[in-house]
């Protein structure tokens, strides 16, 4: 599904992401943690294709094709979801319209037809009954007077309109109360398919109480320090990152 | 990926005109210039009475005495207008009493304009006069609205027809010694549309008129009267396209809405003229006067404008609140792109009490384009109870173009509440990159936000407008015309 080989990436010329490589294959899902400042949300910016991080090194592919050289829609289109750490407002854009013309676009993209108003209503129900939003923020516009928890389900539903082929979560558990992050677990393990594929970036281990992630990678200081299963997520929650970070000065001096 | 984001927005924001072609079609032209002897030219052309004549002859020894205004915040290149031709007229071969007969090429043009002229197409509801240059072509519908006793007509036809009528409204709240441009317009107007809805009247479908601009240097001086009499109502649009030019084209109209007590009238204008081109080249100079006079008690009048074309737009649909408990409401879409500039705005003069007015004005600047609001607000001393709510929004694409906003409050009656409130944002790069995200493209998100931005105006059109309002905004926005 997706294969990064030694990404180096900065940004405004500083070194942010320091060698980054990753596999993940279809049916996955992958958890990365690490302290603040690790390049977390750095590595989500580089996959969905935003254009103030400088790929500097390395190799990105996805589904055999190489991934720095698609736009960000065609990565969309091709199955690419973020799951944005601050969903933006648009003002005067209804849910509606901006779901409609983005299913559509994935469904040109596919060779198919666009879908009838009604059937694409439809859609809209099913998905916001399967992640459980409240009925009423497909009316609004988008994002804008969401509440924090409101916005992260948000992103859920848009990721179960759009089925994607690999859903990139940054930190969606932030902010969210223990409902609000049943929702978005729920949402994610009633998506999953044996051929689609998640990274669940996140800081704390407990939204992986809910998800359970197939692999687990310690992201710090721009490196992926520590790989394991998901054992991992608990002994760091146990022992902290300073344990990680001892371990790698250790390293070093050792 | 590697496109950076100024130049996408560079390459939406500098769209080719659509409209821009030119009909091949013989005209009845008068010799170009300006003088009394031009003036009872025209008059003597359309076989005038002569209190008309003596209307134009007085409007024009006025304007002799005026000076082009100087106070919008617009560069206007100098006009000569000695070197305009003040009437031009498709030359008519015959009386024209069905679609058949119509020029086939004047035919063309409609169809590429895509007005609906043929006859099944307004029992979809539309009653089309059709303003091509100087003359109305065809009047559609007239049967059917006159068995109500609506007029709807040509203002040639009105004169000739309903000159009792036309001698009391014309000029009523437009005198013609208002402005420079509205004075000009007295002098040589060459048509109009002309409507009337009798009392106690509900106008069944929306009344249209398309104005167009085509022989060269051919400067079009259109005016309209529109009366809704006791208890009636009416939906008026107009829609304007014109064709490609070199040079630049004057256009300097009068639009004149009497509500009489218990009156609604809704007049809806989508402004398409030719723009000029990328450097600002060419383009229609707008300089309009629209004003209504909400003259009974509980009259309504709502202007809603989507202005995207035209190289100089100076415009102020305005309402005079004179009966009590009267309303004037003002919607405002004006987009400028490329090297448009644009002073629009409205005013509000509250003289009955407990009038109300709204004003929600949406600038949209892209390229080099610069967007005013300019706005009045004015109380008199005896409107008690005046209400004013004004929104004044400013949408900025790229960081080469301009908003500004020049609202005026003047107000003599305590008792009244006055509200301004007014923003700028720009298009974020967050929100584009968003969009994106989900699939969609630049363009496409560019489009969307701008249609969201302008939604609260657009959704004060009629239904088939709107949509048509909608594709305008994004086409004016944009690249890649379909």
């Amino acid at each position: 599904m997706l294969i990064i080989n030694n990404l180096k990436a900065s940004i405004g010329g500083k070194s942010i992401l320091k060698g980054i490589s990753l596999h993940v294959k279809p049916g996955e899902i992958h958890a990365i943690m690490g302290p603040n400042g690790s390049g977390k949300s750095t590595l989500a910016a580089v996959l969905a294709g935003r254009e103030f991080v400088e790929i500097t090194e390395g190799t990105v592919t996805y589904l055999g094709k190489n991934l720095l050289d698609m736009t960000p829609e065609d990565r969309a289109k091709e199955g690419i979801f973020l799951g944005f750490q601050y969903p933006i407002e648009i003002p005067g854009v209804s849910m509606v319209n901006f779901m409609k013309t983005a299913v559509n676009e994935h469904r040109k993209h596919k060779g198919l037809d666009p879908l009838s108003a009604s059937d694409f209503l439809k859609l809209m129900r099913d998905k916001k009954e399967l992640v459980e939003i409240d009925s009423k923020l497909a009316n609004r516009s988008v994002n804008e007077g969401f509440s924090g928890g409101e916005k992260k389900k948000n992103e859920i539903f848009q990721m179960a309109m759009l089925e994607p082929r690999l859903a990139i979560l940054d930190e969606t558990d932030s902010g969210l109360d223990i409902d609000a992050l049943r929702i978005v677990a729920n949402g994610v393990n009633k998506l999953k398919r044996p051929d689609n594929s998640f990274i669940v970036i996140t800081h704390y281990q407990r939204l992986l109480d809910y998800i359970v992630p197939d692999v687990v990678h310690v992201l710090y200081d721009g490196r992926i320090v520590k790989t394991a299963g998901k054992e991992l997520a608990l002994e760091l929650e146990e022992k902290g990152y300073d344990w990680i970070k001892k371990e790698i000065e250790n390293n070093v001096t050792a | 990926m590697e496109k950076d984001q100024d130049q996408i927005l560079s390459d939406v924001t500098t769209g080719e005109y659509k409209y821009g072609f030119y009909s091949d079609i013989e005209m009845d032209r008068i010799p170009k210039g300006l003088s009394e002897d031009v003036v009872r030219m025209i008059s003597a052309k359309k076989n005038e009475p002569e209190w008309l004549l003596e209307f134009r002859l007085k409007s024009y020894r006025h304007w002799l005495t005026m000076k082009m205004p100087a106070w919008p915040n617009l560069k206007i290149p100098k006009i000569n207008y000695q070197e305009i031709i003040f009437y031009a007229a498709p030359k008519e071969r015959k009386k024209i009493n069905n679609v058949e007969d119509i020029d086939p090429e004047l035919k063309k043009t409609f169809d590429k304009l895509g007005i609906p002229l043929q006859e099944q197409k307004h029992l979809a509801g539309v009653a089309v006069d059709a303003v091509i240059d100087s003359v109305s072509i065809k009047t559609t519908f007239k049967e059917t609205l006159a068995e109500m006793g609506i007029i709807f007509c040509s203002f040639s036809d009105a004169v000739k027809e309903y000159p009792d009528l036309v001698k009391r409204y014309m000029g009523s709240v437009v005198p013609y010694t208002d402005n420079f441009f509205a004075t000009l317009n007295s002098a040589v107007f060459s048509d109009g549309s002309f409507c009337y809805i009798p009392k106690g009247v509900r106008c069944p479908m929306e009344l249209s008129t398309y104005f167009r601009i085509n022989s060269a240097n051919t400067g079009q001086f259109e005016r309209t009267l529109l009366i809704a009499d006791e208890e009636s109502y009416v939906s008026y649009l107009e829609g304007c396209t014109a064709p490609s030019r070199d040079e630049n084209q004057l256009h300097a109209a009068i639009v004149e809405i009497v509500a009489e007590k218990n009156a609604e009238v809704k007049y809806s204008t989508v402004q398409n003229w030719y723009p000029g081109d990328k450097e600002g080249k060419g383009g229609v100079f707008n300089f309009v006067t629209k004003r209504g006079m909400c003259k009974g008690e509980n009259s309504k009048i709502s202007w809603t404008q989507i202005e995207t074309g035209s190289a100089i737009t100076w415009k102020y649909p305005s309402c005079i609140l004179r009966g009590d408990n009267s309303t004037g409401e003002f919607y405002s879409v004006a987009v400028t792109n490329n090297h448009q500039q644009a002073d629009t705005g409205t005013k509000m003069t509250h003289i009955g009490k407990n009038t109300k007015s709204t004003i929600v004005s949406k600038g949209i600047s892209a390229g080099h384009g610069q967007n005013s609001y300019r706005g009045l607000v004015k109380v008199l001393k005896n409107a008690t109870n005046a209400r004013n709510y004004s929104q004044c929004d400013s949408l900025l694409l790229g960081d080469k173009c301009g908003a500004h906003t020049f609202p005026y409050l003047e107000v003599d009656n305590q008792t009244a509440i006055v509200e301004h409130e007014a923003t700028t944002s720009k298009i974020g790069e967050d929100q584009i990159f968003y969009c994106n995200q989900r699939g969609i493209s630049t363009e496409d998100a560019i489009g969307l936000i701008v249609n969201g931005y302008a939604r609260e105006v657009i959704n004060k059109l009629p239904m088939e407008f709107a949509v048509e309002a909608q594709k305008l905004l994004q086409i004016s926005l944009e690249g890649s015309v379909g």
